[in-house]
């Protein structure tokens, strides 16, 4: 498919368009979050609470409130969605790059190794995913790294599964038997042939892998075992003011709004970009 | 059906040995010690190697598998680190809590999702249709605890309806179940409702229409019907998610089912409920498969002969 037609494509569906744009507003906001937000993050200002010490509600001054600490709360989620952002792209990156090698191995090698492959790889979605990814974030001491290693050991599954069924069915097909009869070796066969039919898969659920990212990472840091405070992230604000939520509802629903806008933002653009890269998927589901 | 039915004993018996392998080994690579954390601040290092005896913590890592392993055949999850009580009566007594929220979170799913993905496969492109399309996605996208929270501050805090939280009357059930039924509700409407599109453009559907039958038995008694297979399948991975995934809910409604035990456990590095419920969960995903595999072919008799 050509670049513009895909591009009129993707324009052309509306919900696709407002992904994007949703998109667009976090990235620059994590891009210049310094230049953004109107207050530093962590700034516990003495004007920021009220005079009994309670965190204010939207005002001209704070447009979105104060959190329990006197902190602006929108500072805080413009520098919370460098948190989420980088955790979606490196987690799901390498989820993503584990997913394809084990998939395209498994698929390539067939036999034994390829079986034994699978065989793990169904283990893997036998295993409570979250418990897993809760377990292993509450025992290895939890930062921001650790919450990105544990995500992605919990997601590389899905790829591993699809990369498998592709790369079965393409090592069977007629060009690679000539390549291979040409005396291509497996370097070349896989780099040259089989990865690059792998890439709409890859696009897709690298898309669609950072919503799934983004929510867990909240989920974790919003059972206080992900992002430590004060570092900002989008689960840990509400995690901070949750007992404070009957007094002070705007720190659990604007931080969760965000959550919400960016992991629908991913889903609807990666469910259009699966529509347009796998033409039998159209119409469907 | 009953070769296949042992076949899937098997497999589920092997699955659960690997989950209980890899757990076994990623626990106890992990750098907490349970000894250390179980003698307590003050404690000489005598004391803690009192503890790791006590433990069977000083054995070999493959003799303390197979033992563990022998205790699971009979039944046997060990004993609590912090509780000094056996793990299985303790996950016994949190399960009817867990299977509760569950069955009520899927019986909500199923009917909003039966509901509205019939209706709007009726309705093409219709206001319902579109809302269906674009709110399942919502459902995928919307973090638990926000909704949970959203449902407390609404129902609970503001008009009172419901209890805050807390666990034994119908009433404290209902915002627990909405929080996982709404989500996945979602998703259950958009999969009838693409079964639905499929199934009303086959050929016996229009004889049914042509021969004069009422529009609702049409669809509800010649369409619906086949429209169940992938509902069944959903209702099978729901079973699995929501043994180990009620962890958000439980903690925000206070409800004392397993996920709050292994939320607990976690924290105090009670290393064998986590691995007690980490099984029982993975048990779950399991058994969730093997009811979808094994009702499929009631529905649906063409599966029967494959």
């Amino acid at each position: 498919m050509a670049a513009g037609s895909f591009l009129r494509g993707l324009l052309r569906r509306p919900t696709a368009v407002a992904g994007l744009l949703v998109i667009a507003a976090v990235v620059v906001a994590a891009l210049f979050a310094p230049l953004l937000a109107p207050y530093a993050p962590d700034d516990q200002m003495f004007d920021g609470l009220s005079l009994e010490g309670a965190p204010l509600p939207p005002s001209a001054q704070f447009l979105l409130g104060t959190d329990t600490l006197g902190r602006d709360l929108l500072s805080r989620l413009v520098f919370g969605a460098r948190t989420s952002l980088l955790i979606g792209l490196v987690a799901n990156g390498t989820a993503v790059m584990i997913g394809l090698f084990v998939g395209v191995m498994a698929g390539y090698l067939g036999g034994f190794a390829g079986a034994a492959l699978m065989r793990f790889t169904d283990l893997m979605t036998a295993f409570p995913a979250l418990l897993l990814a809760i377990v292993l974030a509450a025992l290895l001491k939890p930062s921001l790294w650790i919450v990105a290693l544990v995500i992605a050991m919990v997601n590389w599954v899905q790829v591993a599964r699809i990369a498998y069924t592709e790369t079965r069915s393409l090592v069977e097909r007629d060009f690679i038997l000539a390549e291979r009869a040409m005396g291509a070796g497996p370097a070349r066969i896989l780099g040259l042939h089989i990865l690059p039919h792998l890439v709409p898969t890859a696009i897709v659920w690298g898309t669609l892998g950072i919503a799934t990212t983004v929510l867990l990472e909240a989920t974790l840091s919003f059972l206080g075992i992900g992002v430590q405070p004060p570092e900002p992230s989008w689960g840990n604000i509400v995690f901070e003011s949750q007992s404070y939520f009957e007094s002070a509802p705007w720190l659990v629903f604007f931080p969760g709004a965000a959550i919400l806008a960016t992991a629908l933002a991913f889903n609807l653009v990666g469910d259009a970009l699966r529509d347009l890269l796998d033409p039998t998927q159209r119409g469907r589901g | 059906m009953a070769a296949l039915f042992l076949r899937r004993i098997v497999q589920a018996a092997l699955i659960l040995l690997g989950v209980a392998a890899i757990t076994f080994l990623m626990l106890y690579a992990l750098p907490a010690d349970p000894a250390v954390l179980l003698a307590g601040r003050n404690a000489t290092p005598q004391t803690v190697a009192n503890i790791r005896h006590q433990l069977g913590l000083d054995q070999p890592l493959a003799v303390q598998f197979w033992h563990y392993l022998v205790d699971l055949v009979q039944g046997d999850l060990g004993r609590s680190f912090n509780q000094k009580t056996a793990v299985a009566p303790l996950i016994a007594a949190r399960l009817p809590a867990t299977l509760t929220l569950m069955a009520a979170g899927i019986a909500i799913e199923v009917v909003i999702g039966l509901t509205l993905g019939v209706v709007a496969a009726l309705r093409r492109d219709g206001f319902v249709d579109r809302a269906v399309m674009t709110m399942s996605f919502v459902g995928v996208s919307t973090p638990q605890f926000l909704v949970a929270l959203l449902l407390l501050y609404v129902f609970a805090a503001t008009l009172g309806w419901f209890p805050m939280s807390g666990y034994g009357t119908a009433a404290h059930l209902v915002l627990p179940a909405f929080t996982l039924g709404i989500l996945g509700a979602g998703w259950y409407a958009r999969v009838v409702r693409s079964a639905m599109i499929d199934v009303l453009g086959q050929d016996y559907v229009r004889t049914a229409n042509a021969k004069g039958l009422s529009a609702p038995r049409v669809v509800l008694r010649h369409a619906l019907p086949n429209a169940l297979l992938p509902v069944i399948a959903m209702i099978g991975i729901d079973i699995g998610q929501f043994m180990g995934g009620t962890v958000v809910v439980e903690a925000v409604y206070g409800w004392p089912g397993i996920g709050q035990l292994a939320w607990q456990a976690i924290q105090q590095v009670d290393i064998p409920i986590i691995m007690g419920v980490t099984l029982v969960s993975a048990l779950a995903i399991v058994l969730g498969n093997l009811f979808a595999d094994l009702v499929a072919p009631l529905i649906d008799p063409r599966i029967r002969t494959a």
